[in-house]
């Protein structure tokens, strides 16, 4: 059965063990355990801890096959563990990108000065279709846009961590890194405890506080929901796990109104005002008269009544814009544009297609990039070029020439590994990782974050729509 | 709190306890059927008409009314959106959407019940074991009401969940008392003989009826079975009893005194109870016993509908709302 006397770490950088094959100092606990334990028994503690996730009903949908299909995301009980230092790094980067992002949004929907001041090209911000218009000359509640974020971070070869990308709108995920932390607490209980694990348990309450922070100031005890699309969306698991900790109202389109220029519920008592959305449902689809007009999960007239200051909504409408993924190859520039700072976290070299020369340099090394589209998310509308067949390759070198502001490329990195179980074996698998990131009085970096591992031999692809996994994140 | 939810926790509980009462009525024909002296016949035929969806049987491509044949139908058919299978997939759809509003534990059994009834083994067992099959699925409907009643708070969600679990309780014991009024008919040559007296034991026994009926009453008298599942006061199957309990859970919702009614569904339910204190089962019999659970059932479908358009169909004042378009 499974010890660590084969592991083989290879040619990439791994979360555990040092190149020497020896553990990290804060792994040493973890593996010193595995290794003690008898034959068959960590394969055990992977059966129980997915029988419990089933057992939960923590499942997911998944899109593109039949529908209603769930699945439980698939869990890897070995966790990935940051050092202190390592965290220290990622914790002041994300504040510093995060406020810089922020200060971004309120400037290029207000004063534009980003723009004249040449720093991002004017054209670039206004062509994106994630642009909203209707926010020009607004400032949300306490001049807050992005109040949850989750930022994807990998760490290469040379062992230092890049951002990947920003998100912005409505990152998901953070509810299975608390999920996954339970689950383990029970699986290692010893190791977990003897490590000083920093707690997750508190992100609930900081979004709680978040929330409650953005309602207007004469409302006492403001009305706060969670506005999911329902049951078939792949996140709702998510929605009602947070509306529940949260102990506040999981609505959705259906159960909200706008009446007298408020928006209320519809309870069995009546209409009941609402004064602050955690929204998940995305901007073309919250109020049909102003974006989509097909949208059956919005409420008409919402952003009416959000523009005049009578509900607060986390994330605030237009947020996209900072997590397009061509404007993410400017934050660098965004960064020492309105902290004077350079940043602390690195971006990972990025083409940009709309851009002639690297266009060129783009469609002549696709076998060596990774190219994304701007606007989509959950690893859709991707190429990995070393893994692609030349077919697909000659289809993307088709799509970019076609639309090129919607496309970047980015070389491809070799994405560190944690051993990971794999049937009766451990073996290296790669992983990313995306702390969250909350946006109130102050800004919290929830200490920890979903580590995503590929599953599948050599695969780079962590998404939980394309085979990926989660394992727990300890932060010592 | 939100209509919706009402709305989804008054269904998840009246498709858990259909759920259950479908068990009951196969696991009663089971028995039944070992102390029939006579196999062969129409004695599954029944089991469809209590359900009152023989239409959708034939249409389902059941021809025959074997027992494998109406067993599979009632109990796994994903067509038929009363099977076993079906009302445990849509409380489950149900509980899901409600998540942060009920219990973990509840979510948990609720899930976990209706994974497990998708297996496929489950049909050999239903056909070889029958009774422990459905014992296991009668018990675990109780394990979860035991678990509503011990995990959620008693608040107005739960009184929803009541609600729904009484007004559907109370339509299928009319079901099940209707049904053997149905094959008595063109028996009348049994009546008072021992078969007739098994067939009224299995009757009560459906309902987990048997034991306190006998310390009631004793003898297994056609009108004393009858009217111990209508009328009886304290017994949690009767008609009565789940009207009452209905009642007691909608004043507390509204807030309403009880004796008064303050909307629709207080009206017909208030009126519904206050009939079935004033009538015995002397009158039942006159008017007719199918007459009578014919016109029980379509009061309960009315005092649903009320419940509907009090709590879970609320619109805006049309005022306001025709400002807004």
């Amino acid at each position: 059965m499974a010890t660590f006397h084969d592991y083989d770490s290879g040619d990439f950088y791994d979360e555990l063990f040092a190149p020497d094959r020896t553990p990290r100092p804060g792994a040493r606990l973890l593996v010193a355990k595995i290794e003690s334990l008898p034959p068959g028994d960590l394969a055990m503690r992977q059966k129980a801890a997915e029988a419990l996730l089933l057992k939960m009903g923590i499942t997911f949908n998944v899109y593109g096959r039949q529908e209603g299909a769930e699945k439980i995301f698939p869990f890897d009980i070995i966790p990935r563990i940051v050092a202190e230092e390592d965290w220290r790094q990622i914790e002041s980067g994300l504040k510093q990108r995060i406020f810089a992002l922020n200060a971004f949004l309120q400037d290029v929907y207000n004063d534009k000065k980003i723009l004249k001041d040449k720093v991002v090209p004017a054209d670039l911000v206004l062509s994106s279709r994630t642009y909203r218009r209707e926010c020009e000359g607004f400032t949300p509640p306490r001049g807050i846009w992005c109040h949850v974020t989750g930022t994807d971070l990998v760490r290469d070869r040379d062992g230092l961590f890049y951002v990947l990308e920003d998100n912005l709108r409505c990152p998901s995920g953070v509810s299975y890194v608390l999920e996954n932390r339970q689950v383990l607490k029970r699986t290692f209980p010893q190791v977990f405890a003897a490590s000083r694990v920093r707690p997750v348990d508190d992100y609930p309450g900081k979004l709680l506080e978040v929330l409650a922070h953005l309602a207007p100031e004469h409302v006492q005890s403001p009305t706060i929901g969670v506005l999911t699309p329902g049951i078939y969306n792949s996140a709702y698991f998510e929605h009602s796990f947070l509306s529940q900790q949260m102990g506040v109202e999981l609505v959705e389109g259906q159960d909200l109104v706008v009446a007298d220029g408020y928006v209320h519920m519809l309870t069995t008592k009546g209409l009941k005002r609402v004064d602050v959305l955690y929204r998940r449902i995305d901007d073309d689809f919250i109020d049909p008269e102003v974006f989509r007009a097909d949208s059956l999960l919005g409420v008409p007239g919402l952003m009416g009544v959000y523009k005049a200051g009578r509900i607060a909504m986390a994330n605030a409408p237009g947020t996209g814009i900072a997590d397009d993924k061509v404007i993410y190859s400017f934050v660098p520039k965004i960064i020492k544009y309105y902290t004077g700072e350079e940043p602390i976290l690195a971006n990972v070299p990025t083409y940009i297609c709309g851009n002639d020369q690297d266009r060129a340099y783009v469609l002549d090394h696709l076998d060596e990039l990774v190219v994304k589209a701007a606007n989509e998310s959950g690893g859709y509308g991707m190429l990995i070029g070393p893994h692609a067949t030349a077919a697909e390759r000659a289809e993307f070198a088709v799509r970019i020439k076609a639309e090129p502001r919607n496309y970047m490329a980015q070389p491809t990195l070799s994405l560190s590994r944690v051993p990971t179980i794999v049937g009766n074996q451990i073996e290296g698998r790669h992983v990313d990782l995306r702390p969250y990131v909350l946006y109130g009085s102050d800004i919290y970096v929830q200490p920890g974050g979903l580590t995503r591992v590929a599953l599948t031999r050599g695969s780079l692809v962590v998404n939980s729509s394309q085979g990926g996994g989660s394992k727990d994140t300890w932060v010592l | 709190m939100l209509s919706r939810v009402a709305n989804t926790i008054y269904w998840m509980c009246r498709y858990i306890e259909r759920a259950e009462n479908v068990a009951r009525f196969i696991s009663v024909n089971v028995n039944l059927l070992l102390d029939m002296p006579s196999q062969g016949g129409r004695q599954w035929e029944p089991l469809v008409l209590i359900t009152g969806d023989q239409e959708l049987y034939e249409k389902t491509g059941y021809s025959d009314y074997s027992g494998e044949s109406v067993v599979r139908f009632l109990t796994f058919e994903r067509e038929y959106p009363n099977s076993i299978l079906s009302c445990l997939a849509a409380a489950r759809e149900n509980a899901r959407s409600i998540r942060e509003i009920i219990s973990s534990e509840m979510w948990e059994h609720l899930n976990q019940f209706y994974l497990e009834m998708t297996h496929d083994e489950n049909l050999p067992v239903a056909l070889n074991e029958p009774d422990r099959f459905f014992k296991i699925i009668k018990m675990r409907s109780h394990l979860f009401t035991g678990l509503m009643d011990s995990t959620m708070s008693h608040g107005e969600a739960w009184n929803f969940a009541r609600i729904g679990m009484m007004v559907e309780r109370a339509d299928k014991t009319s079901r099940i008392l209707d049904v053997k009024y149905f094959m008595l008919l063109p028996q009348f040559d049994l009546v008072n003989t021992p078969i007739d007296s098994i067939q009224w034991a299995a009757v009560l026994k459906s309902a987990s009826a048997f034991e306190m009926y006998r310390k009631e009453h004793h003898q297994i008298a056609p009108r004393q079975v009858a009217n111990f599942l209508i009328f009886d006061h304290s017994f949690p199957r009767s008609i009565r009893h789940c009207v009452n309990k209905a009642d007691i859970c909608l004043h507390r919702i509204s807030g309403s005194p009880a004796g008064s009614a303050g909307n629709s569904a207080e009206k017909l339910l208030g009126r519904l109870k206050a009939d079935m204190e004033y009538t015995d089962i002397e009158e039942v019999l006159a008017e007719g016993m199918h007459e009578y659970l014919d016109g029980l059932q379509t009061r309960l479908n009315r005092i649903d509908t009320a419940i509907g358009t009090t709590f879970f169909n609320i619109q805006p004042l049309p005022a306001t709302a025709g400002q807004q378009q």
